[in-house]
Parts: C-alpha cells; structure tokens; sequence
C-alpha cells in the first residue's frame, strides 16, 4: 500500500522500539537528513540501524547515535575524522557494531530484498571478518557464506516519485537507495519532487513503485543550506 | 643469478610520490577500468592521459569518473568514496552499491590501485585494521577491491617510519585479502609479487644487493629469469 504524507513526523510514526532501520547515503550523498531528524524526533529506541558509515559530525545519525537509541550499527565504515559520537559509544561499550566488508553489505542488503538465503563470496576469505563462518573451494577459490540483512524500515532519499511510488535519484547519491527499497518491509522515501504518474519516463525508473510504501516531499531535499531555509 | 645484478637499477635516487603515481599511471594498459584507492593511490589519476583512454570507478557507485570538483563544479551528489566532491566525464554511468560492488566482486575491473601497511611474500595484503587494542575497525571496500580486481597493485613506502620493511614473510597485521596483490610500487623499488615468491623488475636509488638487506625475503631481479615487464618505462 503506498502513501504520500505531508510530513516526514507522519512518515516515520509507525516506525516501533527494537526495529531494523536501514538508511541509505553515502557520506552525505543520498542521507534522508530530515527523515532521521524525525526518527530521532519520534522517540524510537532499540534500533539496529544499517548503514554503510555510523553517523559523521553532529548531524543525522551521529545524533541517533549520540541519544542512545541506537544498540547495534550494521556498516562497512564506522571510523571516521568526524565520527566522535559512534566513537564514544563504542569505546564505553553501549553500541554494538557488525562490521561488514562493503559489498558484502551491499550484496546481503540485494540478497534479502531479492529473496535469496545466502551466497558464497571471496570477499573476506582469511580475514577475521569471516571467522565462524562456512567456507567452500568454488570456481577455483575459497569464498565464504554471507547471509541477507532484511529490515523492517528504509528510510531513503531520491530525486523524484510519481504518482505510483516510482523513483529516480541523482548522481552518486543513489547508493544503498535502490537495494535497501527492496530489502525492508515498509520503505519510506524523501524525494524532492513529486511529479504526475506518467511524467517519469518509464525507460529511466530505477526503483518501481512496487518497493515504496510512503513518500514524503522534503522541499530541497538535500544540502545543508536547503534545510535550513 | 648473481644479487649484484645492477641493470634493473633505473632510477639514481629513491622516488617521491608524485614520481611513483607517474610510474604506475604508465604500467596502467590503454582502454583499462581502474579503482584507485583512497591516499596515495588517487595520485594516479594526475598522470593518466587522454590517450590512455582510462575509465575510472568509485564504489559508490559511478564510472567515468573526472577529475575532484572546485568552485561552482562541486556538487553533494556527486562524490568520489573518499566522500571528495568530483566530477563526471561525458560517457559517465551511475549506478547502486551493489551493481557497483558487482563491477569489482564480479571481476570486471582491470587493476585497483590500493595502498598498505604490508604484503606478504606471496601477495597477501594487510591494509585494514592495525589490530590494536581499542582500534575502531573500519574496513568500507579494501577487502572487495582485493579479491575482485584482476589485478592489485600496491603503493607504499618500502619501509616503515622505524626503517622495518613492508614486505615481508608474513604479514603481522589483520589481512585484506590473501595471495591478491600482483605489484607492489615503493620509493624504492617494484615488486611483483605471486605464488612463487618476489621478484624485482626496478630498483630506484639501490642496488638489488643493498635492497636484499632491506627486505627480508629471498628476491628474484626480473631480468635475469625473464620476466621484465613491457609495460616498464
């Protein structure tokens, strides 16, 4: 069922303590800013978020991080010039990480969306990131079992929607955009713009309605001066 | 094979790094796909030319990457994995983290250039983690870039602030990827590296006998078993 709500408070309302949230962005590219503003706003608590980093500066999810309501971060690159406040929490011990090598984030990420229970990848054969994990001699190399990440929320940015959830990002900020659409049960989306149902040429859609279940338009969505204004 | 072997000597003194970066963007074969890594490694991308015909990828999900944004050029959508505002070159595609890692995971990619804080005799790569105590772990895409790319070229200084080398038997240090990396590009000399152990194909500045007292596994020099590279300058 797909819903357009005025605001991102309405979006993120139905999102309960304990839940798998991922969150799409790269560095600042593609981050739902005022999406998680309102996560933070709404209260939940017990979350494990997926995201490739764990917050930067004093912004986004650096502040889930900062207010405690984040157990457990599921991400490829936590360490960060300006990640001080995942850095607090993790050094006094009151957040969990699953450190997870980037593709492998992003394939287990495809894979829960796309239905498969797990894949064989070299990705991380003989590192400590694949101990306790099965291995097989395949193709001619060891490659280690990876398993999906299924959520129970997305919250993603794109450029546009139409009328029937269809997306379309821009540049680099498409990232985890796309595969986290399809890997969480409830997928909500900030986009800049929404345009009538027929106005994105079908030709360039690159998340199908089919995965989006609310959409909210963030005036500007996206700089810093924007969401100011 | 005598270690006086002198020939491969091409350079009079050690080579800085803008030296390095020109001599690896050399090596790098016309019409290549190419990752270069964080640091040092995008170093490389000044000495590439139009004639090469190089298509860069940055894991976050484009190819055809230009070269870092300035001015009213810089855009927050379009990043480099080094979170650096950059641009695109006519002929650019964009696509999401796992079509983007697929590129990479899948082989597609011709030669990553990464950096390290060690490489084993056999080409094991260690350039992840310190692994000391109450380090924060951060891994992003090293490991991908070492097993996926079809070849793994490393570029570092030979030694160690303490004067220890960074080729060694074994690494110490948490491995990337094992038996991955196929060169090794130093101030000091050029490495190739493989199942069957290190061979020499440069020296910069050293003898190969002054470098065999440095490096403390057994070196082949590359002209005396046949293996001088034709890509070398």
């Amino acid at each position: 069922m797909l819903n357009f709500v005025d605001s991102v408070q309405a979006a993120v309302a139905g999102i309960k303590d304990g839940s798998t949230v991922m969150i799409g962005g790269f560095g600042n590219a593609g981050q739902p800013f005022e999406l998680i503003d309102a996560l933070l706003d709404c209260g939940a608590t017990d979350l494990t978020v997926v995201n490739n980093n764990a917050g930067q500066g004093d912004q986004g999810l650096a502040l889930l991080i900062k207010e405690g309501r984040v157990k457990k971060m599921i991400c490829s690159f936590p360490r960060q010039s300006d990640s001080w406040h995942f850095d607090a929490k993790y050094k006094a011990g009151e957040i969990e990480l699953e450190l997870v090598p980037q593709g492998n984030l992003a394939e287990r990420i495809r894979a829960a969306g796309a239905g498969i229970g797990g894949f064989f990848t070299p990705t991380g054969y003989g590192t400590t990131l694949a101990e306790g994990k099965e291995t097989r001699f395949l193709d001619g190399k060891w490659q280690v079992f990876e398993t999906p990440i299924h959520a129970d929320v997305a919250l993603i940015k794109a450029l546009k929607a139409d009328g029937k959830g269809n997306l379309v990002y821009r540049k680099t900020a498409r990232n985890f955009g796309p595969i986290m659409a399809a890997a969480a049960k409830q997928t909500i989306v900030q986009v800049a713009d929404i345009v009538p149902t027929g106005a994105l040429d079908p030709e360039n859609v690159v998340t199908p309605g089919i995965y989006v279940n609310t959409v909210v338009k963030v005036a500007g969505s996206g700089s810093a001066a924007e969401k100011a204004a | 094979m005598s270690l006086t072997e002198t020939s491969i000597k091409t350079s009079d003194a050690p080579l800085g790094r803008d030296d390095l970066a020109r001599l690896v963007a050399k090596d790098i074969a016309p019409g290549s796909f190419v990752n270069l890594g964080i640091g040092q490694p995008t170093l490389v991308s000044n000495y590439l030319t139009e004639e090469q015909n190089i298509t860069l990828h940055t894991e976050n999900g484009m190819l055809g990457m230009g070269p870092e944004a300035t001015g009213d050029d810089i855009d927050g959508d379009l990043i480099n994995a080094g979170k650096i505002p950059v641009t695109e070159l006519p002929g650019a595609s964009y696509f999401h983290h796992a079509d983007s890692f697929a590129i990479m995971r899948g082989g597609h990619l011709d030669i990553c250039v990464l950096g390290a804080f060690q490489v084993s005799a056999t080409g094991d790569l260690a350039n992840w983690h310190t692994g000391a105590p109450g380090a924060i772990p951060a891994v992003g895409g090293a490991m991908d870039l070492a097993t996926g790319a079809k070849d793994v070229f490393v570029m570092m200084t030979l030694l160690t602030r303490e004067g220890a080398s960074k080729i060694v038997d074994a690494c110490t240090y948490p491995v990337t990827g094992v038996g991955c990396v196929t060169r090794v590009y130093t101030d000091k000399a050029v490495f190739l590296t493989g199942p069957d152990g290190v061979t020499v194909r440069e020296t910069f500045g050293i003898t190969l006998e002054e470098l065999q007292e440095l490096v403390p596994v057994p070196l082949k020099a590359a002209a005396a078993v046949g293996l001088q590279d034709q890509a070398a300058p």
